[in-house]
């Protein structure tokens, strides 16, 4: 008989309203938010770049506040409104920032470019950031490898309408 | 005709990548998707003892675990694993293959589970012992009298050894530049369909489908029918996608196993176990006349490779073309160590090698109490020194002058430590940049339908380079179409013939084939329209003839024109459809190179060596530039790169295990956000009517060359303090 201990323990169910709609999962505990995104419901536009909070790829919005869903399991986040690049813009019109990062170049692969989006509509949110150097740190644990980032703040600074 | 080209065309890709409509390799889906985690050997060099799956093989879930002994079979000549940018000598690294280590983070087995998290429990389940070699090597600067000499293009020039010594101001150092990784954002991943029969669609991270496709058939035996691979985006490589990665094999290799489909996804870590910038050694001599024109100029590259493979690049080749001098020897060595073979990364060369001599450059400025700019242009050369040959085009010395003007270098006290901000003392300093503008055999196919629709195919990707925006660009401005009628598609490698993306060579290389083929389009239509009765275009010469505004016109009188679609639907043409591979003009007495003048900032914090880039101006020449926005985009990237190269980047090798000790990207530093400040690109102007028709050179690597010496020498010029070992990190400047 197989070692107990190596045995996958029982599937946990959760609900998710993921993009306003409600999803019902039924998991194993230690998949993430990420994985339950990507894997589980193919919402592929969170990306996953390091699974180890370390780069922002998978930036979604849970409940209005921007979270690294790779660091967040998703048993945690049971009946929570999760917002994914594929919710944010509405009936085929852009969301400012979308639009924005386009007419910025804010992107070259386009990897980060889901997490970038979603953290800035976090930080846009927040109220924090006034000015340039207030959204390169606060935008700073979202990494662009393509070097895309002053053309990032200028794209977060059109959507916030300052220059 | 130009409505497109030349302009700040907004990228074509933009809505599916800021949508998350975009799909990546690793986020394909198939039925009954299986997923595969890799298990990593934990040492060097060795053999693998026992490898014991028993206990993986009894989780629910868990399908098979594939290893060297217990997998379908594999090619076992070297030919086969050899892709088409493979290393000419040595064997090429073999996957599972058989039960050698040969360097840490080497891929022992494969589990495979009906989901990720079932498949990445199980493999820490795997049992392994090793039959571990004690001696085994990874410190460059340990072996390094253990370099074997790379075979030299070019004879010496003069006596070097004589002239360097009898110099009357003579500079010689090391400069050390350590392993660099990528670390695209993207992880490696590869998802292989299985389409029955043995036939397979394989999803795979590449920066040349058409490579991986004629890999995976050698390895596997199969038929060129019996394989499709795509990419259609790929989430950044920088050279790490050149060569076919180990995750497609093994996902190639399971879905074969299993006959089901299967995804295979690296982890940041298991990436450290791919190419890398090898570490290296660049010694480079300078020796000056009083005035300060070069006698001598030696640069000796002493470069890491692995034990299997000799890789190696063109380091000292700037130093042999760039500057005039009468005398002159370059050599390049390679150490065997225990890592895994290195590869090319952004600007291979030239970003390690121009770094170690515009760093060589500065120093001697100094001993010479000379303008950095001014000794560059004692020695600027008009023609390419090491084949004594005339360039297409070299705007250098406009690139000297137009960032000098824009960064403010008049204003720039030479002493040392001599400017300040507050309690930052302020550093300029500056270098030259260059590379080779390189263009290869790609096709490309146009079918135009009557609606006044086109697609345009090509095998090529687009890694964030803007591929698929240039070649729409070129397209709907030869075709006289809008760009929203053109779609593009790319990176599939039934589509014509392309080789992989790199070397800055698919702006030119594309945008010609698109020209070609849609140039065969213009001259049927021409004919057509001109034989239809009582054509405005009757007795017009097809040369005369353009294609503009959706119509087919003489050059030069609108008022002679027919639609597209009256033509076609008059030659009763659904669809005309053209392929034409690219032609360029042989030309061996010129030498084809960009250039580049950069001008960086420091603000060095005095107590405690913190070191922020807050201005960099990149003076770029590189022919004409096909998008102003996207090639500013690669540009900035670039000088991001290099300030990366500069003061962050290092991979970090415990060699009492031969182990890397910082495989991740939080312990691997990167260039954040807040580390960039203004970045000023500037494209000088550089007519090329000889390099190709469009007179395009490419973008992709100039931008970073010559960046991290500009950086250094700022270092310098802010403190005092001289740093040839990359990075610049804060310990180096308290010490």
């Amino acid at each position: 008989m197989a070692d107990a201990a190596n045995q996958i323990p029982d599937r946990i169910p959760i609900d998710l309203v993921v993009n306003g709609v409600r999803r019902t999962l039924d998991l194993v505990p230690w998949t993430t938010l990420l994985d339950a995104l990507r894997d589980h419901l193919e919402l592929t536009g969170t990306k996953k770049g390091c699974d180890h909070g370390q780069c922002g790829a998978c930036t979604v919005l849970v409940d209005g506040r921007r979270v690294n869903s790779c660091l967040t399991l998703a048993v945690m986040k049971d009946g929570a409104e999760i917002t994914t690049i594929e919710g944010l813009a509405s009936d085929g019109a852009l969301h400012p920032l979308q639009q924005a990062f386009i007419d910025h170049d804010a992107f070259q692969c386009g990897y980060c470019t889901p997490g970038q989006i979603c953290s800035a509509a976090g930080l846009l949110a927040e109220g924090h950031a006034k000015n340039a150097d207030e959204i390169r740190e606060l935008m700073s644990g979202n990494l662009c490898r393509c070097g895309g980032y002053p053309n990032i703040v200028a794209a977060i600074q059109q959507a916030m309408g300052r220059p | 005709m130009n409505a497109y080209v030349g302009t700040a065309t907004s990228r074509v890709d933009g809505r599916a990548k800021v949508t998350g409509a975009a799909k990546y390799a690793g986020e394909f889906a198939a039925d009954g998707l299986a997923h595969g985690f890799v298990v990593a050997a934990t040492i060097p060099r060795g053999r693998i003892a026992r490898l014991d799956t028993s206990e993986t093989l009894k989780v629910k879930g868990v399908l098979d675990v594939l290893t060297h002994a217990h997998r379908p079979p594999l090619a076992d000549k070297d030919e086969a694993w050899k892709d088409e940018v493979a290393p000419e000598e040595g064997s090429p690294f073999r996957p599972l293959y058989d039960d050698s280590i040969k360097f840490n983070g080497q891929p022992i087995a494969l589990v495979v589970a009906e989901d990720w998290e079932t498949a990445k429990f199980a493999a820490t389940l795997v049992r392994v012992d090793y039959q571990e070699e004690q001696s085994f090597a990874t410190d460059l600067e340990a072996e390094r009298s253990k370099g074997a000499e790379v075979k030299q293009l070019h004879k010496p020039r003069g006596d070097a050894a004589r002239a360097l010594a009898g110099a009357s101001v003579r500079h010689e150092a090391d400069y050390f530049v350590p392993t660099e990784h990528h670390n695209p954002m993207e992880l490696f991943a590869t998802t292989t369909v299985w389409d029955g029969n043995g036939r397979l669609t394989v999803y795979d991270k590449t920066q040349g489908v058409q490579n991986v496709h004629k890999f995976l058939c050698s390895v596997f035996g199969k038929k060129p029918d019996d394989i499709r691979v795509l990419s259609p985006y790929v989430g950044g490589a920088f050279g790490s996608g050149l060569r076919p990665q180990y995750q497609v094999v093994l996902a190639t290799l399971a879905a074969l196993a299993l006959e089901r489909s299967v995804r295979v996804g690296l982890t940041r870590q298991q990436m450290y176990g791919l190419g890398h910038r090898p570490a290296t050694i660049e010694r480079v001599g300078l020796g000056a006349k009083p005035d300060g024109t070069l006698d001598a100029v030696t640069h000796e590259a002493t470069a890491v490779t692995s034990r299997y493979e000799d890789f190696s690049r063109n380091d000292t080749g700037w130093a042999e073309q760039l500057y005039k001098s009468p005398n002159s020897r370059f050599s390049h060595k390679l150490v065997r160590l225990d890592v895994s073979t290195p590869c090319d990364m952004r600007a291979p060369g030239a970003a390690s090698g121009v770094c170690a001599l515009e760093c060589a450059m500065d120093e001697l400025a100094v001993a010479l109490k000379l303008d950095p700019i001014e000794l560059r242009l004692k020695s600027y050369s008009d023609r390419d020194q090491s084949e004594d040959l005339p360039y297409t085009s070299k705007q250098l010395r406009e690139c000297y002058a137009r960032g000098a003007e824009a960064f403010g270098w008049s204003r720039r006290n030479p002493a040392p430590r001599s400017m300040r901000d507050g309690k930052e003392l302020v550093g300029w300093g500056m270098a030259t940049g260059v590379w080779e503008a390189l263009q290869m055999p790609v096709a490309a196919r146009i079918v135009l339908t009557a609606n006044g629709h086109a697609e345009v195919s090509c095998a090529a990707s687009d890694i964030g380079t803007g591929t698929y925006t240039i070649v729409a660009q070129v397209a709907a401005d030869a075709l006289g179409l809008p760009i929203e009628n053109i779609s593009v598609r790319l990176a599939d490698s039934t589509l014509p013939q392309a080789p992989v993306e790199g070397g800055s060579w698919m702006a030119a290389s594309s945008a010609h084939a698109v020209l070609g083929a849609a140039e065969d389009i213009r001259q049927d239509l021409a004919r057509l329209a001109s034989t239809m009765p009582a054509s405005p275009l009757g007795g017009v010469d097809a040369a005369d003839v353009i294609l503009v505004d959706g119509t087919i016109s003489k050059n030069g009188d609108k008022g002679r024109a027919v639609s597209i679609a009256d033509a076609m639907r008059y030659g009763k043409l659904e669809r005309l459809e053209k392929q034409k591979l690219n032609q360029f003009a042989e030309d061996k007495s010129h030498a084809r190179n960009t250039h580049s003048a950069v001008f960086a900032e420091v603000k060095v914090d005095e107590q405690l060596g913190v070191i922020r880039v807050t201005r960099v101006v990149s003076a770029v020449a590189a022919g004409r530039i096909l998008n102003t926005k996207t090639g500013r985009s690669q540009i900035m990237g670039g000088v991001v790169w290099g300030i990366g190269m500069a003061l962050h980047e290092e991979t970090v090798m415990d060699h009492r295990f031969g182990r890397i000790m910082n495989p991740n990207i939080a312990e691997y530093h990167i260039p954040v956000n807040a580390d960039i400040h203004d970045i000023d690109v500037i494209f000088v102007e550089e007519r090329d009517d000889r390099i190709n028709r469009l007179g395009v050179k490419g973008l992709g690597e100039i931008g970073i060359v010559g960046v991290p010496a500009a950086i250094a020498n700022a270092v310098y010029h802010a403190t005092g303090k001289r740093i040839r070992r990359f990075p610049i990190t804060l310990d180096k400047l308290l010490d």
